[in-house]
Parts: structure tokens; C-alpha cells; sequence
């Protein structure tokens, strides 16, 4: 079959056409209502029905072939049309992006979080108690009468004021071990983290810090339960299983027997860590509770017996995170929370790990 | 406590060396903080003898001696001590030494042309002394060739030693021997106590009449003595102990309580006047002690006094009055026991410490009177000659034995430790303890020792802590149990969704200043005896603290600050947990997107207020705004939030101008307060939610504009709006406001949710009206 004569001047129309309104005028002019392809196909109806077969086909044909040249013209158009915008769109993606603040955590309260993780697998509460406490909680229940030498040794801040009984700053912990003695029946298993006060300002002392006190209360628990405890909490707290302790014979009121308990230390890249027994450091005070302290609770002394421990929470994030100046904790100072900090993501959990 | 290895040994025979003495010490309980030698830096240098001395030919004040050190061909010193000469035996440094006390080595060299092979020392120069006028000159005799150290006897090691409050009986180095012998680290050695009858009755009438302060009171007299220097050997042991030589008679009452844990006092008595008797001081009475301060005393202090002054705050510290001097021929002496509590809380009141005081508050052996008094005069009459009284007794000493009931399975249900019941006997024994059926009888020098669990302890820290097995806890069935509080974790939630939003979570103090505590209402609570006036109240808010840490920052360049604390604030009826918040400065630096820098204002910490108490847990929908949140506020640019008047959760917003000038706040200081213990305990516990049904249609929203009057709060026109129809409307939210002269303009995109079936237009006309009748009751007009 032979194209249709007009096939020929279209195809060059259409190649003709430089943008789509151009080409959209070779469409009105051959396709549209009056287009000579419509004319065409109009005349189709007025032929005999030989003429009409013979036509037809040739009629369609061109038809075809015009919508076809058309909607390939008018891809190419468009295409060159996008190519030519897509060369002027173009935005310099090095620019900095705005920056959401970053937000820290303070050491002392994601050391105290690990903590809590630590001690809850091993079926340990937190407990708290108040900072302005009466001196019989802070001193006399734990077997600290008043002319007791290491009542001078805590270097106590009093509270002004007429009191039931005198009100000082908590100095340590401990205290709590009673309220938890006196406040539920045991066993008991609990630590207590939080403020303690000594009247005390130097380089390596402030006269606020913190520690976190633990107490297990039971029948048949023994010194050696308080050496496991604390081999395995320190294990889990500094992430090393070359953690050695050393107990050692001391003294404290409210334990007998007593313990300090040392942590070997090791040099890396010059700097002191936890692990090895390169050389022996003190981290903690512990002991069997004071029988006295647990009647002085109002439980029997004679059914029930346990351990309490006790350290500095301050001084286990600088052994664990390496800072080296306490004073710089109760700054605020931003440069340091930056540098010390830890994302509000870094929740220590069992399953993620408890350091950051 | 200090003291030597050969001091040790008077009262320990043991082939142990320093190390291992050291090693055991701190395995029994007594914590060696430090070993020294000084012998150790003398090692190199020898006893050696000059030969001849030559004038040098170059130099007039220098000498050229020949010196033999023990070995091989004498040696050429250049030399420039003026004493140096032929004959003197003195101490050499070779070549190659290091000089303590010069903080340099010696080398081979060439002074003005003459050889010089090594140093005669001085005894500055090896940290003897402060001599320098000469090289130091030993007896002719001395052994040539040999270690100048062990010549000296300066090959004695030194221990310093951490005593625990409860063991006075260490604060004497018999004390600590005993527990090393009873550790297996030697024999302790029988003590040599003289038998001194005393040839004349005591002149001074001695006498008690505060029995309860001071229960014994025993003394004599020495005359016809000379107080003169102490010997060599008490002398060298007094400085091991870190105590300065004075004169004999103040060196042996030292010595004695240094050896024996024994503290005694000796007067002179010339300055006496009368009867010596232990009484309680008179109101007003002051003494002038031997570290010269003068001491107001009370009758709840017991002191020693004759018929005119008081000579002695007993037990604590000698009256200066009648301490002994060079001149001392006659002396009393006293050898008292005073009753701890008494002698604490009198030393703690004078704030007055001496090592008497640390000893007698400890309980001194009450068993120890007469024995300690005999070794005191023996010393006595062997250094400064005279001749003794006999002895005045006064009151009893409390030697009452106590007994304790000895379980010897208590050392492995309490201890730990599996202890044959033999050994813990002979632990027990070597430390004093004898028994009698089933009781230990305590030895008179454990004050400390006063139930079962003292037993374990000594035996236990006897065996060694090291052999307590390492016991797993018992456990629980199953997986770790939730172990936190609601309020902790309510602390927990805020302080890390504030560290989400870009909060830096800060430590402060507790503790600020009166002006500080009184712009927040004042402190509850004041320190009697504060670090210092900025450390003296107990904060009754976090700002203050905050704002001191912002400022810091400000003033280190910090353009941004949000800092934030969880702590504290300590008010009369509780502690309370509280969130701090303090925003200065830039929001959003100025940037290439956004222009100028957005500085923070009272919104941001109302978002930050929001999000924290969203995160712990609050009803934040129900929340009530009341603009003006005090008078430590900007009246209307801070507001609280609360559950009705009496349930306030935060506060936020500017500070009162005032306060923030007072406190030095950064300009533009955005602060905020959370009340963590306010916030109601959520009433559901459930796990499970309630099933999900989305709406089968989506929601509609149209647009309200509002004229309003001017004080019209937004919040007041969204909830009238949001009540207008409560079925039907889910939301209302201000998304334009504009202030023009003819007034306020709000306008809220109203949010309505359809039931089953689409809305007609008549009803959104329903419900348009209510809107807009709701809005017009608030003084609202609808914007044509």
C-alpha cells in the first residue's frame, strides 16, 4: 500500500514544529474538527462502498501515522523542554542544613541509671530518702553516738534552727539503710543513690557529692554474698572481666565486720583504669551490718543479718568516663556537659549494654 | 601513725622484712599508707677516711685530699669544707652518685685544674639536718669501706599507718605488734615493765572529785633530775614518728604514748601550788595550753588543777603554766584515766585535737595505770638521773572484764568463712581474748570489742579477707523484675526528653545565698556553719542556681544556652522534685536559610514545659493556663500551668525584672519550673488500648476569623469554640493572630468530624453558628 499523499507534507510539518504549540497547530490542522485528515475520514460516508474499501485503509493509515508522528514529537518536545528547565533547577545541597541542639545527659545521672540496671538484675530497689535528715537517721542509728570520734571525722553541716532532734545534711547515704530498715519487713534488697553533704572545699573535695548505698537484709547472707556482689556489680559497671577486688579489714560504725574494698588498676595510653592488679585503689566501704544498727531498725538481730556497701557515684563515672576534676561536675559549664555528657538515647539497659 | 621497723622489733622478733611486715599490716586491718626508707637514697655513700689534705694550688679555701674508701688505692677529692683535714673519718659520694640533698650527680671532673673523684658530705647534703658548715665527722673509729646507712643505723624502714577509730590499742606500736604476732608474723616479746618502789612519799596531795570525769588519777613525783636533750636513739625514733625533739622529760611522756598507747603528763612543781586534783572547771575558767591559745572552759570539762589555777585540760592538753623546761628539777607526774565521751565532747567543744585527746576519746587499756607509770620513771631515771616517790593512787580505773559469748559458727554464718574452732581459739588468744567456759574474756586494751560480730571480725580479718568465698546472691525465679518507682521514673522520662529537645541537664549547688533564697521566697532551712554565705540556704527553687550557670556561660562566649536540672528544692514541709530550666540567648543562630538569629522567649519554654510533662506522664490536654505565675515573674509574660488552682505542674516565663537584675540573669533570661510531685497519678494502668475505629469519613475543616477584644486570651476563645458542639468539633486551633488598630484578630481552623453519614450543608450551617454564638459570649465578633 502506498502512503497517502499527504502524509509526506505533514511528517514535514510536524518535524517542522520547534515547541508544542507549533506541533499542537499541525495536530488542529490535520486531526482537528476541520483538519484535512478529519475532512477525510468525513468523505469516508459520502463513497461507494468499493471506492470506500479502497480508501479506507489508506485514509486510516494516515491518520494513524500522524497521531503517531505527533505524540513521538511532542515526547521529544517535551523531554528537551524538561532537559532545559532541569539545566536551570539547581540548588548548592553543600549549604549547611539548620542544626537541631543537641541535648546531654549529666554523667552523675547516667552513672546512676546504669546503676539502677545493674542492681535491678540482681533484684535490687531504689531507695531515697531525704537530705535534710535528723542527726539520730544520719548518726545515732547507725551506731555513731555523739562523742563517737568519726561523728567529728564527717565534717557535718548542721541545719540552723530549733528541731525535734538536730537536723544536719545527710553525710552519707546510710541513713536510708534505716529508713528501708524501718519502713518494710525483709528481706531487703535495696540500693540508694543520691546528695550528701561535707563542710569540706578543696581540689579533690566539694562540699556536695554523691554516692550510692546498698543494703541486703535476709536471713543466712554472709560476707561472702557482700563479695560477690560487689565483684560482679563492679564487673558489670566498668565492662571488664579482669575486674579483681581486694577486701580489707577496716573499720565502719555501722558494719562488723568491716571492709574496704579495693580495685586494681592498670595503665592504658597513660591514663589509670579499672582492671589488672597493676596497683590497688579504694572504691568502696562495706561490712556486715552492726547488729545494733538492725535492732536500732526495731528488727531482731538474731533472725536477720545482711551487708551494706557504699561509694561514691561521682568518683565511679570519673573511673569509668576519665575525668580527672570533681569540682567541674556542679559547674554547668557547657563546654564540659558536651564533652562528658551522653545523648538522651543512651539508656543503659541489660540487653544494649550499661556504658555509653 | 608513724614509726620504724627497728622500733617494731623492741616488741616483735620477727625475720620478716619491711615489705612483707607492711603486706600483713594491711591484710589485719591497719592500712600502710606509705614505706620509706631513708636509707635507701644513702645507699651509695661509704665511711671513709681522709688521708692527707693538701692546699690546692689554685685556690686558697680549697683543699686536695686523699681518701681512703676501703678499697683499691685512695681516692683525690677536691674539698672545700673549712674541717676537712688528714685523720677525719667522714662520708663519701663516688662518682656516679646521686646527692639527696643537692638534687645532683656526681661526676668525675676537673675543679681549677685538679682532679676530683667524689664528694665529702655534708649532713645537709644527704638530708640529715641543716648542717653546712662542714663535712660531717664520724668517730675515728667508725669502719672504713662501709655502708655510711647501716653505720648510722639509718637502714630503718618507716611505716605510716592508718588507724581505724576503733583500735587505740594500735595507737601505740606494742599495739600493732601484738596483732602482727597474732597474724604469724612473729613473737610479741614480753614488755619489760621496772619495778621503781620509790624511796619518799609523794608531797603532792593527788585527789578526785569528779569521779565520773576522771575515774583514776595516779602519780609520783621525780626529783633531783635534768631535763636535759633526749638520747640519740628516742630522739631518731621521735622523728621517725614525725614528732620534734624537745627535752627529755616532754620526749619520754611522747615516747611512752607513741610506744604504749599510753598518754601521761608531767608537770613542773615548782609552779604547783598545793593539792593536785582532778575536778570539773569552774564557768569562765580559762587556761593557756601548750600550743599557747587560750581556752574559756565550762564545768562540763573535768581539768587538773592545784589550789590556784587549772594546770591541765585533762586529758586533752598540759596548761603552758607548768610545763617542764630546761630548768625542771622536780616534776609530777600524772597518769589518769578520763572517760571518753568526756574527753570527746570537752575536745570537741574547745575544737581543740591533740594525740592524747584521740586516745583517751578512744578508751585508753584501763589495766595499763601502774605499769605505764613504771615505764615512764624508769625512763625517766635512767635519762635524767633523780630519785622517784612513791606512787599516789587515786580513784579506780574501770578494768571490769567484759564478756562476750563465743559461737564459733558464727564466723561462717555471719564471716563466711569455714574456721576450725581451734584456730579461732587460738586467733582469739593471741590477741588477748582468754575464755572461760563458752565466753571470750575481752582483753582490757579492746574497748571496741563488745559483741559476737566483733569475735568474726577478728577472726576473720586474722584468716584474711581473702579467704572469703566469693557467694552468689540467691536469685529469683524468672527474668529481673521492674524495680523503679513511678517518681523515679518520672525524673528519668523528663530528664531525657529534655536532653531530646536540646536541654543540657546541669549539677548545682544545694545550697545559694540569702539574697538568692529571698528572691524566691526565702530558704526553709540555713546552715549553722556553711562553706560560705553564697553556700548557706537550702534553695527553695532551682532558678537561682541555673541562672549563676547560664551567666558563667554567657560570660565564657555562649551565644546559646538551654540548661536544665533535675533535683531538689527543700521547703519547709518536704523535699521536693523539680525540673529547672533556663534558655538565654539565641533559639536559632542567624543562618543563610532564616536570617537574623530568633532569640528565645517565654513560648520556648512553654513548649519545653509541655513536652517534659507530656513525657512524664501528665494530662497536658487538660492543662489550665494562668498568665502571671508570681512575684518572682514578669506579671505578663509568665504563666503556670496546673489542673486547678491548687495543682500547679510548672511555671514559665520571663523573671521580674527585678529578680532577674538581683541575680545577675543574661538579658533575655526565658526560665522555667516543673513540679514533678505534683503531677496526678494516671488512673489506668491497662496494657491493653482500646480497640481501633478510625472514622469511616474524613474530617472537614473551616476557618473562623474573630475581632476579639484585646485582653481576650486565645486559649479562652479555643476552648469556648472547641465546647461549642463537643460531638461534632475534635479540634480548634489558633492559626493567625493579628493586632491592628481596629483591634485584636483570631482566627482558628475548626476542625469537624462527620458520624455515619456526610454533612449537608445545613448542618455545617448548624454548627457554624454555635461557633460563632460561643465566640460572641466571649466578646468575639466573626470578621465579615
Amino acid at each position: 500500500m502506498t502512503s497517502h499523499p499527504l502524509a509526506a507534507r505533514f511528517e514535514a510539518d510536524i518535524a517542522a514544529a520547534t515547541d508544542l504549540a507549533a506541533l499542537d497547530a499541525v495536530r488542529v490542522a490535520a486531526l482537528g474538527k476541520s483538519g484535512e485528515v478529519t475532512q477525510l475520514l468525513k468523505s469516508l460516508g459520502a463513497m461507494d462502498a468499493e471506492t470506500r474499501s479502497a480508501e479506507a485503509p489508506k485514509i486510516h493509515a494516515l491518520r494513524e501515522a500522524i497521531a503517531n508522528g505527533l505524540a513521538e514529537k511532542k515526547d521529544e518536545l517535551e523531554s528537551a523542554e524538561l532537559e532545559r528547565r532541569l539545566a536551570t533547577e539547581r540548588v548548592d545541597l553543600s549549604l549547611p542544613v539548620s542544626e537541631t541542639p543537641m541535648g546531654s545527659i549529666h554523667p552523675v545521672s547516667q552513672v546512676m541509671d546504669e546503676l539502677a540496671e545493674i542492681f535491678a538484675d540482681l533484684g535490687f530497689a531504689v531507695a531515697e530518702g531525704p537530705e535534710i535528715e535528723d542527726d539520730w537517721h544520719n548518726f545515732t542509728a547507725l551506731n555513731i553516738p555523739e562523742t563517737h570520734p568519726a561523728r567529728a571525722m564527717h565534717d557535718t553541716f548542721y541545719v540552723d534552727g530549733e528541731h525535734e532532734r538536730p537536723m544536719v545534711l545527710r553525710t552519707h547515704t546510710s541513713p536510708v539503710q534505716i529508713r528501708a530498715m524501718q519502713g518494710s519487713t525483709p528481706p531487703l534488697r535495696i540500693i540508694a543513690p543520691g546528695r550528701v553533704y561535707r563542710s569540706d572545699s578543696d581540689a579533690t573535695h566539694t562540699p556536695m557529692f554523691h554516692q550510692i548505698e546498698g543494703l541486703v537484709i535476709d536471713r543466712n547472707i554472709t560476707m561472702g554474698h557482700l563479695k560477690w556482689t560487689l565483684e560482679t556489680f563492679l564487673k558489670a559497671f566498668f565492662e571488664r572481666d579482669d575486674v579483681v577486688l581486694r577486701m580489707r579489714p577496716s573499720y565502719f560504725p555501722f558494719t562488723e565486720p568491716s571492709a574496704e574494698v579495693d580495685v586494681g588498676w592498670s595503665m592504658e595510653k597513660g591514663r589509670r583504669v579499672v582492671g589488672g592488679s597493676e596497683g590497688w585503689m579504694e572504691v568502696l566501704g562495706s561490712g556486715m551490718v552492726h547488729p545494733r544498727v538492725i535492732a536500732n531498725c526495731g528488727l531482731d538481730p538474731d533472725e536477720w543479718q545482711g551487708f551494706a556497701f557504699g561509694t561514691g557515684v561521682d568518683r565511679l563515672a570519673m573511673l569509668k568516663y576519665g575525668m580527672d576534676d570533681l569540682r567541674a561536675f556542679f559547674d554547668g559549664d557547657l563546654r564540659w556537659m558536651k564533652h562528658y555528657g551522653f545523648r538522651f538515647l543512651d539508656v543503659p539497659t541489660l540487653s544494649g549494654g550499661v556504658g555509653a | 601513725m608513724k614509726f620504724s621497723l627497728s622500733w617494731l622489733k623492741d616488741h616483735l622478733d620477727t625475720p620478716a622484712d619491711a615489705l612483707a611486715i607492711a603486706d600483713a599490716l594491711t591484710r589485719i586491718g591497719i592500712e600502710v599508707e606509705d614505706v620509706h626508707n631513708p636509707a635507701e637514697a644513702l645507699k651509695p655513700f661509704r665511711v671513709a677516711k681522709v688521708l692527707t689534705a693538701e692546699r690546692h694550688p689554685q685556690a686558697d679555701k680549697l683543699q686536695v685530699l686523699s681518701v681512703d674508701v676501703g678499697h683499691g688505692t685512695p681516692l683525690q677529692v677536691v674539698c672545700g669544707a673549712p674541717n676537712a683535714r688528714a685523720g677525719l673519718v667522714g662520708v663519701f659520694g663516688g662518682a656516679g652518685t646521686y646527692v639527696p640533698g643537692s638534687d645532683f650527680t656526681l661526676k668525675k671532673a676537673a675543679i681549677r685544674g685538679v682532679e676530683s673523684n667524689g664528694m665529702m658530705c655534708s649532713s645537709r647534703e644527704l638530708q640529715l639536718g641543716d648542717d653546712h658548715e662542714g663535712i660531717i665527722e664520724l668517730s675515728a673509729d667508725a669502719p672504713v669501706g662501709t655502708s655510711f646507712a647501716d653505720y648510722a643505723g639509718l637502714d630503718d624502714p618507716v611505716f605510716d599507718v592508718a588507724i581505724t577509730p576503733n583500735r587505740q590499742d594500735c595507737m601505740g606500736v606494742r599495739g600493732i605488734a601484738r596483732d602482727l604476732a597474732a597474724a604469724g608474723v612473729g613473737t610479741l616479746k614480753a614488755l619489760d615493765v621496772p619495778t621503781i618502789e620509790g624511796s619518799f612519799d609523794n608531797p603532792v596531795e593527788i585527789r578526785i572529785e569528779d569521779a565520773e570525769g576522771c575515774p583514776a588519777f595516779f602519780g609520783r613525783v621525780v626529783r633531783g633530775l635534768t631535763n636535759r636533750t633526749s638520747p640519740d636513739w628516742m630522739q631518731r625514733r621521735l622523728k621517725a614518728a614525725g614528732q620534734r625533739p624537745i627535752s627529755a622529760l616532754v620526749d619520754i611522756t611522747n615516747y611512752v604514748m607513741l610506744d604504749l598507747g599510753r598518754p601521761s603528763h608531767s608537770y613542773d612543781l615548782k609552779e604547783l601550788t598545793g593539792a593536785v586534783s582532778a575536778r570539773r572547771a569552774i564557768e569562765g575558767e580559762t587556761v593557756i595550753a601548750l600550743n599557747e591559745k587560750e581556752y574559756k572552759l565550762d564545768p562540763s570539762m573535768t581539768v587538773i588543777a592545784d589550789e590556784r589555777q587549772v594546770h591541765d585540760i585533762g586529758g586533752i592538753m598540759g596548761g603552758e603554766h607548768s610545763g617542764v623546761s630546761d630548768t625542771t628539777t622536780e616534776t609530777l607526774l600524772e597518769v589518769a584515766y578520763f572517760t571518753p565521751e568526756r574527753i570527746a565532747r570537752t575536745g570537741q567543744k574547745l575544737q581543740l585535737t591533740s594525740d592524747a585527746r584521740s586516745r583517751f576519746e578512744r578508751g585508753v587499756d584501763p589495766a595499763f595505770l601502774d605499769d605505764g607509770l613504771a615505764v615512764l620513771t624508769g625512763l625517766i631515771l635512767d635519762i635524767c638521773g633523780g630519785e622517784a616517790s612513791r606512787v599516789s593512787r587515786a580513784g579506780q580505773p574501770p578494768v571490769e572484764a567484759r564478756r562476750v559469748t563465743f559461737d564459733p559458727a558464727r564466723t561462717l554464718s555471719l564471716g563466711g568463712i569455714d574456721v576450725p574452732e581451734r584456730e579461732q581459739i587460738s586467733i582469739l588468744q593471741s590477741l588477748g581474748f582468754q575464755f572461760e567456759g563458752r565466753d571470750a574474756v575481752v582483753p582490757s586494751w579492746r574497748r571496741d570489742v563488745d559483741g559476737p560480730a566483733d569475735l568474726v571480725e577478728e577472726v576473720t580479718r586474722i584468716v584474711g579477707y581473702d579467704s572469703i568465698p566469693s557467694t552468689p546472691l540467691p536469685r529469683r525465679e524468672g527474668v529481673a523484675r521492674p524495680t523503679a518507682t513511678r517518681s523515679q521514673m518520672i525524673e528519668r522520662r523528663a530528664r531525657r526528653a529534655a536532653a531530646a529537645r536540646g536541654l543540657d541537664e546541669a549539677v548545682t549547688w544545694s545550697f545559694i545565698s540569702e539574697g538568692e533564697a529571698g528572691l524566691f521566697g526565702g530558704a526553709a532551712h540555713m546552715l549553722a556553719n556553711p562553706i560560705s554565705e553564697e553556700m548557706k540556704y537550702m534553695r527553695p527553687s532551682l532558678i537561682p542556681g541555673l541562672v549563676a550557670a547560664a551567666r558563667r556561660n554567657v560570660d565564657r562566649g555562649a551565644a546559646s544556652v538551654r540548661l536544665c536540672e533535675v533535683g531538689r528544692r527543700y521547703l519547709t514541709d518536704a523535699e521536693r522534685p523539680t525540673v529547672g530550666i533556663v534558655l538565654v540567648g539565641e533559639k536559632q543562630p542567624r543562618s543563610w536559610q532564616s536570617g537574623k538569629a530568633r532569640l528565645f522567649d517565654a513560648f520556648d519554654a512553654k513548649a519545653d514545659v509541655l513536652a517534659l510533662l507530656e513525657a512524664a506522664g501528665a494530662p497536658v490536654a487538660n492543662l489550665q493556663l494562668v498568665t502571671g505565675a508570681g512575684e518572682t515573674w514578669h506579671p505578663g509574660r509568665s504563666g503556670t500551668l496546673g489542673l486547678g488552682p491548687k495543682t500547679i505542674l510548672a511555671a514559665f516565663g520571663e523573671l521580674h525584672p527585678r529578680v532577674a537584675k538581683a541575680l545577675d540573669a543574661p538579658t533575655g533570661t526565658i526560665v522555667a519550673e516543673i513540679y514533678l510531685d505534683a503531677i496526678p497519678v494516671p488512673r489506668s494502668v491497662e496494657r491493653a488500648r482500646p480497640a481501633f475505629k478510625p472514622p469511616a469519613l474524613q474530617a472537614v475543616t473551616r476557618d473562623f476569623a474573630f475581632m476579639v477584644p484585646v485582653g481576650l486570651a486565645a486559649d479562652a476563645l479555643t476552648r469556648a469554640v472547641r465546647s461549642a458542639d463537643k460531638q461534632l468539633i475534635t479540634e480548634a486551633r489558633i492559626f493567625d493572630r493579628y493586632e491592628s488598630e481596629a483591634g485584636l484578630s483570631l482566627a482558628l481552623e475548626v476542625t469537624l468530624q462527620p458520624g455515619d453519614k456526610s454533612f449537608t450543608e445545613a448542618e455545617i450551617v448548624e454548627v457554624s453558628k454555635k461557633i460563632v454564638a460561643a465566640a460572641e459570649k466571649l466578646g468575639a465578633a466573626l470578621r465579615g
